[in-house]
């Protein structure tokens, strides 16, 4: 399966406050009014510029620190974030992440740039940079969270296997 | 096999022996969420097609995040939490009776050897009770509220020896104020951490709590600890524990960690952690003066009896500058109650706080002491991240309660030492 889309660039520690604040994501489930707020305090514009479908997040270290609250990856999503790839990823974050259904891709991002081209290939393990025309390998994922990701989040997964089938 | 706790503790409730980096499915001991997170999980247990709790006498949830309700929206998401437990059959905590981490603790629901998972990233608190306690997000929740299972990776496991004495003035809030600083936010991502040394025996079982529940700022899964005498006394104090068998886990001589890193104490520094990371740490004396518009005492890092007795402490007799608010919220019931009874309340009061019932919400920015734009905020709690309290246009450091009630009083932050001449540790 191959994503395409353009690339977003966020720093370092990007926290859970930062990618959804408090003020919003404790009154409401409704996540198409959350994914209005997505990364407010670092970006204003940032979820007026994402085009939903063609875009990645692409941060650096131990992104998604702090809280956790899964209205972090599911505002993500909703907003229409195909992925986010991260030199490297905050634990609960990730595991979020997976269980709802959001791609997360641990690779060296630290070529990316704003705005660049990128396809990632998830079965070769691969995102091809086409505006530096380079290429950055990918952490594969645990097998029980590919197949979690393979049924678009865990509840899907449970709901399909009545519990945690390991391999 | 030798064996860190955390391996020990993922196999006992794994059945079968495992070493780090195996991934398992292990039985839980205790299952918690509260209103920022149970919301979340109900829909996912819904979408699961959940009919009902494993076990209703390990579930709970807590409404401590805005609590009481500040809208009708939230409020509505009240409701559905009271309804659903009220279906299940099992108990909630609701309006008043405090922070999800203190009352787990407090109501004896995370012991030693324990598998506890709670949807809330401060879950890792319990390992300082030797409880293997961790935080997920809600769709994991709702699956081990149906199954009372979940996935684990086994963490490596990080040791930190912990040495000297803390000099007078000096908390286990700087303590581990400096390790975040000195490793980083990710310095333990994944790992779990064996906190072991002279020190840890030394400190009191409230002023471990400190230390374990800041873990997840450096990234760990748990921070864990061993059982000792202070430990019994404490579940004792909370329990009865003739008819509790409690079933300490240690690692074993031998056990294989991915480090071993010593630190000495005894000339440690009062720590702040300055806007807006909490691994950007500096001794006291670097912020010194930097003025301060609110001072906010409380949280599950820092509303225990022992935190609002070193405030009251250094403010009995004083004012709180007039240009601070100055905000305390005991971390439970339980606490503010024996706070009362100790006088420790009427001081806070006297001196200028405003205290406010058991809760979050200044912390999580949700209400009760969101700053203006431009405020500075010296807070007893665990995060500084933009926004974290509200507005991202504030500020805010982070203290030990000393360092909290001694800036309250100058209205500016304040090396505490020049007020708290300090008791033994033995009292910390």
């Amino acid at each position: 399966m191959k994503l395409t889309g353009k690339a977003y660039k966020f720093s370092d520690d990007i926290n859970t406050d930062l990618i959804i604040s408090g003020r919003y994501k404790f009154s409401t489930l409704d996540m198409k009014e959350l994914a209005k707020h997505v990364m407010e305090d670092v970006d204003p514009e940032f979820s007026q510029k994402v085009k939903p479908g063609e875009s990645f997040i692409v941060a650096g270290r131990n992104f998604g620190c702090g809280s956790s609250r899964e209205q972090a990856p599911l505002a993500i999503k909703e907003a229409g974030v195909v992925a986010v790839i991260a030199q490297s990823f905050a634990r609960i974050f990730y595991r979020n992440a997976v269980n709802v259904g959001l791609t997360v891709l641990e690779g060296d991002t630290g070529g990316i740039e704003e705005g660049d081209c990128l396809e990632v290939d998830l079965e070769k393990h691969l995102i091809r940079d086409e505006d530096k025309k380079k290429e950055i390998k990918i952490k594969p994922l645990p097998e029980i969270m590919v197949r979690v990701l393979a049924e678009g989040g865990l509840a899907a997964y449970f709901k399909k296997y009545g519990g945690f089938k390991l391999p | 096999m030798r064996k860190t706790i955390a391996e020990k503790i993922l196999s006992k409730h794994a059945g079968k022996e495992v070493r780090a980096g195996e991934i398992v499915v292990a039985e839980v001991d205790f299952v918690l969420a509260q209103d920022g997170t149970a919301p979340l999980a109900i829909q996912a247990f819904q979408e699961m097609e959940g009919r009902k709790v494993f076990d209703k006498d390990k579930v709970t949830f807590i409404i401590d995040h805005n609590s009481p309700s500040p809208n009708q929206r939230v409020s509505s998401l009240h409701k559905t939490m009271r309804e659903f437990s009220r279906e299940m059959g099992f108990p909630i905590y609701d309006v008043g009776e405090g922070i999800c981490h203190q009352v787990i603790m407090e109501g004896r629901h995370a012991l030693p050897g324990q598998l506890v998972v709670g949807a809330d990233s401060h879950t890792c608190t319990y390992g300082a009770l030797n409880c293997f306690s961790t935080g997920v997000g809600s769709t994991d929740l709702a699956a081990s509220l149906i199954s009372g299972k979940l996935w684990f990776k086994v963490p490596g496991t990080m040791k930190f020896i912990l040495k000297g004495k803390l000099p007078a003035g000096v908390y286990s809030k700087d303590m581990i104020l400096y390790l975040i600083g000195e490793r980083g936010a990710e310095g333990a991502n994944y790992k779990a951490i064996e906190f072991t040394g002279e020190l840890i025996n030394e400190l009191s079982v409230e002023s471990r709590f400190t230390i374990t529940n800041m873990v997840v700022e450096m990234g760990a899964k748990v921070g864990i600890m061993n059982v000792d005498d202070k430990t019994r006394e404490w579940i004792k104090e909370h329990s009865n524990l003739s008819a509790l068998s409690l079933y300490p886990v240690e690692a074993d001589e031998g056990a294989v960690y991915e480090e071993v890193l010593e630190y000495d104490f005894s000339s440690l520094e009062p720590q702040v952690a300055k806007p807006h990371r909490v691994d950007n740490v500096s001794p006291v004396g670097e912020v010194a003066g930097k003025k301060i518009d609110q001072a906010f005492l409380g949280t599950c890092t820092n509303g225990r009896l022992e935190d609002l007795r070193v405030a009251a402490g250094i403010l009995k007799g004083r004012e709180v500058h007039p240009e601070v608010r100055f905000i305390v919220a005991p971390a439970s019931k339980e606490v503010f109650l024996k706070a009362m009874r100790e006088g420790i309340i009427t001081v806070l009061i006297e001196s200028g706080a405003a205290v406010i019932n058991p809760g979050c919400g200044a912390c999580v920015g949700t209400h009760a002491g969101v700053p203006a734009n431009g405020e500075v905020v010296l807070s007893t709690a665990n995060r500084n991240f933009k926004g974290r309290m509200g507005n991202a246009k504030a500020s805010i450091y982070l203290a030990s309660p000393a360092t909290v009630a001694a800036s309250a009083i100058e209205g500016k932050i304040t090396d505490p030492r020049k007020y708290d001449r300090g008791q033994s540790t033995e009292d910390r």
